[in-house]
């Protein structure tokens, strides 16, 4: 059975599509063939996470308005086996999402795809809503900073009103949370929220905690998922959660601060 | 700026944002976290403006905003068109 994930947060600038490109690769390195859709009409940059910018030729709104077919704007990843990507239109704006046209396109991808990722863009608006309306499951990403949390509370409610699931009272949207930008030392010190704080304000399950991390940067830099990045805390905090989302029982790493040299760690770990 | 401060750390400030966020959560839930009818009242309000006029179906917005002892039903309609909509 096929399942459309929304990744969302209401705030902007939190790791939408980070964790939209890195789950998705995820899920695909897992073995299970996966789609990733960019929401963000207007604004798309999940081809440049992706590193595929240089390959749109045709995009999600021409596949809404009959342009093109859906095998023309699917983009196949050259480093994952199973993982593809459906651009957005840089130059539409978000009336272009029509419900009837996503919903048509999501129906198809669902014949084809275990995973449909969908990458929200920020705000409560068209856009936002179109992408979590038909979801099946949300991962809610979440800075430990106030606004971020208040924004993610926000979207929770939106799930809980106005996806499809809710509005044809089928069994509500699952939720997971995703703490991303997290970093152990500021928490230690009592600058930052910690990863209870903010499970307590939220009362949602948590999918994982994502590490303040350099890797992130570097790879938006050079157009690679995170998660592809083995050796960097971020990408396998984004591994672990994609393996819990896929059942399996892990401990969180990376929320306390490192006390052991790096190399003790990972032996450590690898042992 | 005495010398002194230089060596003075910045008490925590965790604490007073999970109290901000707290108290802020309590009041903003009373909105969206409201009584169980609020979704069907919010259908059924849709479908009686949708026979008079053409409207978004996120143009109708129902809360319940809690202040104090009281409890207020919020109820908006945003009317459709480029202009007042009394014309």
């Amino acid at each position: 059975m096929s399942k459309v994930i929304v990744i969302t947060s209401g705030k902007g600038g939190v790791g939408k599509t980070t964790t939209s490109a890195s789950f998705a690769a995820g899920l695909a390195l897992q073995g299970h063939k996966t789609v990733v859709i960019d929401f963000d009409v207007g604004l798309r940059n999940l081809d440049l996470l992706m590193g595929c910018e240089r390959r749109v030729v045709f995009d999600f709104i021409n596949v809404i308005n009959g342009d093109a077919r859906l095998k023309q704007a699917l983009i196949k990843d050259k480093r994952v086996d199973n993982l593809w990507i459906l651009p957005t239109s840089q130059t539409r704006d978000k009336d272009a999402l029509k419900k009837p046209g996503v919903e048509q396109v999501l129906d198809t991808l669902r014949e084809e795809f275990d995973y449909i990722i969908c990458d929200s863009p920020a705000g409560i608006e068209k856009g936002a809503l179109m992408s979590l309306y038909f979801a099946d499951e949300a991962i809610i990403v979440t800075n430990p900073e106030i606004s971020s949390v208040r924004d993610s509370d926000r979207i929770l409610g939106v799930l809980a009103s106005r996806s499809r699931r809710a509005e044809q009272d089928l069994e509500p949207v699952k939720e997971h949370l995703l703490l991303t930008r997290y970093d152990p030392k500021r928490v230690e010190r009592g600058e930052m929220l910690t990863v209870e704080d903010v499970l307590e304000i939220l009362a949602i399950p948590l999918l994982g905690v994502i590490p303040e991390n350099q890797s992130v940067l570097r790879a938006s830099n050079i157009g690679a998922p995170v998660i592809l990045d083995t050796e960097s805390s971020a990408g396998q905090a984004y591994y672990d959660s994609v393996s819990r989302f896929l059942g399996e029982t892990l401990e969180h790493r990376f929320i306390t601060p490192e006390r052991k040299g790096l190399f003790q760690r990972l032996l450590r770990r690898t042992a | 700026m005495s010398l002194l401060d230089l060596f003075r750390k910045n008490p925590p400030s965790a604490p007073a944002a999970r109290e901000r966020l707290q108290i802020l959560m309590a009041h903003e839930r009373a909105g969206h976290k409201g009584p169980g009818y609020l979704p069907k009242l919010h259908k059924d309000l849709l479908r009686v403006c949708k026979k008079y006029m053409q409207i978004d179906d996120s143009k109708v917005s129902v809360r319940v905003e809690e202040l104090g002892s009281v409890s207020m039903l919020e109820v908006n309609i945003e009317l459709p068109g480029d202009g007042p909509a009394y014309r």
